[in-house]
């Protein structure tokens, strides 16, 4: 095999092996040329620091090539097909970075006064004026900084209206499907309240009768993903909301599958109160490996005054920022974030929404829906779908089709990374058995989609005719192998340290 | 449109294939009251240059610290990073990737997070760190919810020296999670006794060093207060280069550091996003919020990295989950992490002296201005000026002139007389003697006009 192949240095081709920066560390190296100070008088009150930090030095060729190569070990949108499903792993075009970019915004302070940042309130401004528009909505909070901090923001909305009608102690409960993303669940216990879980009905849907039975005046508030996270639009939502609205709760829904709807479905005409939208999703800011995200959350009339600080206002000389409880303020649940929230990821993201314009919008999300439901036509005979019908802009298939063949979800997986693709969202949402969860995005060509769907029919027949042992030994192509996640969390190594 | 590949013969053979007739057809789970006809009341797509210049023309109604004499801080501070920087985050390996969950495929990843966290715990003189937070005063708010699992108390004291805005998402954040918060007053002196605040309901102690107002201290004394009171010391830093030149919190002492990491790598971008640091000691690993990354070996046995003790986190642990924070900073903390490579031991203390000695020499021409004070013994980068006119006033006259001369202490604490004439200055690696003498004379003439 091939791949057994051995070499002197451990490099295998453009496969490089690669040492931490501390152990290329030789004093006397340095990536930086800097002056001299131009004095030596100090005035650090007595606490100078006197001891070495022990970070290495490195010069700026080797720091270059150090990154470059280590990056080589990652698998990114870029590099290929990414349905990692409830992720939205789309094209993040590069005109966004250049934006992102420009000195006017790059090198602005968030302290100057707002006399001298009149284009970064506009940008804010516009920016949120297309996400409004876009969901019908009234109002935008955009200072959360990532989806998590906007359902936190969206939460505690709620929890300050209800405090504000005088019914904080009342309402304690927090209904949430059990399909949920686990913050849902983790971000109404950060808000205080306990979390009752809705089962899911035959359709992948919330039982719309259990939901019923759980919905009283104790409730504050009702936590709904749409599209959820079986890739399915949440077909009696009307019904729920105007229950939620008439039991005096707020309806919070998770935006993180608007990718789905953006220009053919306002959440706005659907009757929510909040909904955060993550703009490292549906508009395209880079994810980064993990972040920088942004969460702005959109708010209803009811909700809108208790919106955290920051926000824009239009002013008399022009834009505005208000950063304190008084005035328009006054009712604001408080600051949730340094300074004024992800303005970098506001610039992309607005890039991206003129790119696309309205028509583009919706074009987008129509292209993303017909990927997923070509993905679920092509390969429904093949896999297992969880669901009848038609999808949304992800499908979802359960583990049924590995029956008796030894090998799971985990194991196809790692075998698909063999064949060039990122795996599938597996193990979720938690509602089917061995899930796997495929959202193509609008960014895949046909011929993508046919490789893709050729290699997963060729794995599930490789699967079927007991090659198991290709799938356990899966990925072998890998610059790394199955890691020991276990031996990870049992004798925790979380940083380098010199060897004595 | 530039950014969608399928063609419009594409979409019929795919629609042919799923048994469609149209796309509407892929929709029929949506109540039809809610299906729109038409796109949203939204300008149509845009080619690259329409909007390149729409999004410029915004960019030049700005007065960028690019084109001005800066003198900004308080908790944002403009610093030179590297070209290589730039153009290494940019990789689309490292741009593009998600949330590291396939070890196998993200090694590039995890092998930088795992070189950050060991940076940061060098840095900040502790034991262990995790792979970033969304920003200082987020850290902030989570290190004090922390506190409270550690401790099993409610109460955090914080300092009249910490941020104003990280005391604010802290009692927004920490707030609605039940903790109580005992704020001090605003001291621009640096005198307070927080000690004396400390109880048997005290979870932790919040400080920042270099503080608000710039004062530098020594923690240790408070370290020793909260450990006999069984409570924990927070640290909170808000310019990461002062750590090059001033004693580390964790051998001050603290338990646990709350950091903004901005300054290393990443651009002021208006505030945000930045890269929250986060650090603490090995006994209280389980309790950190946050990823973190970890070393094993692979089946071959060869060394790799993976995220680790996820037991704490959402995915796993849902309503019982240690935070609900899922997204970091991944790209901020890859920006930190090669700045600081780049530097190096030797380039970063040597930053951090030129930023003291700048801030010294710009203290010294300050001193001579009729109507400025200086009210710092100790600093590092930035001071406070007791000026003889209000500060905003000032800010605003500076920036006509084309000065951005600081940060008015007003802005963080409106209502509060006591900090009307106080302006916060700043002086990093990029601030010139010229740009320093620009200042002076402009703040001569403001003050010395109305006398």
């Amino acid at each position: 095999m091939t791949d057994k192949l051995e070499t002197i240095t451990g490099n295998r081709g453009l496969q490089l092996e690669q040492p931490l920066i501390f152990e290329q560390d030789a004093p006397g190296r340095l990536g930086v040329d800097l002056g001299e100070p131009q004095t030596s008088e100090t005035h650090l009150g007595g606490v100078e620091r006197k001891d070495a930090i022990g970070l290495p030095n490195l010069s700026e060729p080797q720091t270059v090539r150090h990154y470059t190569r280590i990056s080589q070990k990652n698998y990114g949108i870029d590099s290929g097909f990414y349905p990692l499903g409830s992720c939205t792993m789309k094209h993040n075009p590069r005109l966004n970075e250049k934006m992102a970019r420009l000195p006017g915004f790059a090198s602005l302070h968030p302290m100057q006064p707002t006399s001298t940042t009149q284009g970064a309130l506009e940008l804010i401004d516009a920016c949120a004026h297309w996400l409004k528009v876009t969901c019908n909505m009234p109002a935008v909070a955009m200072s959360p900084a990532a989806g998590a901090q906007g359902e936190l923001c969206g939460m505690m909305a709620i929890k300050a209206a209800i405090e504000d009608r005088g019914e904080g102690e009342q309402r304690t409960r927090v209904l949430v499907p059990e399909s949920a993303h686990g913050t849902n669940p983790a971000t109404a216990a950060a808000c205080g309240y306990s979390v009752d879980s809705i089962p899911a009905n035959d359709r992948g849907r919330v039982d719309l009768d259990a939901f019923l039975s759980k919905l009283d005046d104790d409730v504050a508030g009702i936590m709904l993903t749409n599209p959820n996270t079986c890739g399915l639009f949440e077909s009696d939502i009307i019904k729920i909301a105007d229950a939620v609205h008439d039991a005096g709760a707020f309806f919070y829904c998770d935006g993180a599958n608007l990718n789905a709807i953006m220009g053919r479905i306002r959440p706005g005409d659907l009757g929510i109160d909040c909904m955060h939208i993550n703009l490292h999703k549906t508009f395209s800011t880079p994810h980064g490996g993990g972040g920088p995200g942004a969460g702005p959350v959109v708010l209803s009339e009811p909700l809108a005054p208790f919106a955290p600080l920051p926000f824009v206002v239009h002013g008399d000389d022009g834009f505005d920022l208000v950063e304190h409880k008084d005035g328009e303020g006054e009712k604001s649940f408080g600051r949730i974030k340094g300074f004024h929230g992800q303005m970098g990821m506001f610039i992309r993201a607005l890039s991206f929404m003129m790119s696309h314009g309205s028509d583009g919008l919706r074009q987008a999300s129509s292209d993303a829906v017909l990927n997923a439901n070509y993905l679920l036509a092509e390969l429904k005979d093949t896999l297992s779908p969880s669901f009848d019908g038609p999808c949304m802009h992800e499908c979802l298939f359960d583990d049924s089709f590995l029956k008796d063949t030894g090998v799971t979800t985990l194991d196809f997986a790692k075998a698909m990374i063999d064949e060039g693709f990122h795996p599938m969202t597996m193990y979720f949402p938690l509602v089917v058995h061995g899930a796997l969860l495929m959202e193509p995005t609008e960014s895949e060509s046909l011929e993508t989609l046919d490789q893709y769907i050729h290699a997963l029919k060729g794995l599930t027949a490789m699967a079927k005719s007991g090659n198991a042992d290709h799938f356990l030994e899966a990925p072998r192509l890998t610059p790394r192998r199955r890691l020991d996640e276990t031996a990870a969390a049992r004798a925790p190594v979380l940083r380098w340290k010199k060897e004595e | 449109m530039r950014y969608l590949p399928l063609t419009d013969d594409d979409r019929a053979k795919m629609l042919s294939t799923i048994g469609a007739k149209k796309i509407e057809d892929l929709y029929s789970d949506v109540p039809a009251e809610a299906l729109l006809d038409t796109p949203v009341d939204l300008p149509s797509h845009m080619g690259e240059i329409e909007v390149e210049r729409a999004i410029s023309a915004m960019a030049a109604k700005n007065l960028s610290t690019a084109d001005a004499p800066s003198f900004l801080g308080a908790g944002a501070y403009r610093h030179h990073v590297p070209a290589s920087v730039d153009a290494l985050i940019q990789r689309g390996e490292f741009l593009t990737a998600y949330t590291p969950y396939q070890p196998e495929v993200s090694q590039g990843t995890l092998q930088y997070l795992f070189e950050f966290q060991t940076q940061v715990a060098l840095l900040t003189g502790m034991e262990i760190a995790n792979a970033s937070m969304y920003d200082g005063a987020t850290a902030c708010a989570e290190a004090v919810m922390m506190a409270g699992r550690v401790v099993k108390r409610k109460k955090a004291i914080l300092s009249g020296g910490l941020h104003p805005h990280y005391r604010e998402a802290t009692d927004c954040i920490a707030g609605y999670h039940g903790m109580t918060l005992d704020a001090a007053a605003p001291s621009p002196s640096g005198d307070e006794d927080l000690a004396a605040m400390i109880d048997g309901d005290t979870a932790c102690v919040v400080v920042q060093n270099p503080d608000f107002f710039g004062n530098v201290r020594d923690l240790t004394p408070l370290a020793d207060a909260c450990h006999e009171a069984g409570a924990l010391l927070i640290a909170v830093v808000t310019e990461v280069v002062s750590l090059g030149a001033i004693t580390a919190p964790g051998d001050m002492g603290a338990d646990i550091i709350a950091a903004e990491g901005q300054s290393i790598g990443n651009a002021l971008n208006y505030g945000g996003p930045t890269v929250g640091l986060f650090a603490v000691r090995n006994k209280h690993l389980r309790q950190m919020p946050g990823r973190i990354c970890g070393q094993t070996n692979d089946v071959d046995g060869k060394r790799g990295f993976v995220l680790t003790l996820s037991t704490r986190e959402q995915h796993i642990r849902r309503e019982k989950a240690t935070s609900n924070i899922c997204t970091n900073s991944g790209l901020c903390a890859l920006a930190f992490t090669i700045h600081m490579t780049l530097l190096g031991e030797d380039g970063f203390k040597k930053l951090a002296a030129i930023n003291h000695a700048n801030a010294v020499t710009l203290k010294g021409k300050l001193e001579n201005v009729d109507g400025v004070e200086v009210i710092n013994d100790s600093f590092f980068n930035e001071f406070t000026l007791r000026l003889t006119k209000s500060a905003a006033d000032v800010v605003e006259e500076l920036a006509a002139m084309g000065i951005l001369g600081g940060v008015p202490a007003s802005r963080l604490y409106p209502g509060n007389g006591d900090v009307e004439n106080l302006l916060i200055v700043a002086a990093t690696e990029l601030t010139t003697n010229s740009d320093m003498d620009a200042l002076s004379m402009a703040l001569s003439k403001i003050l010395g006009g109305g006398q």
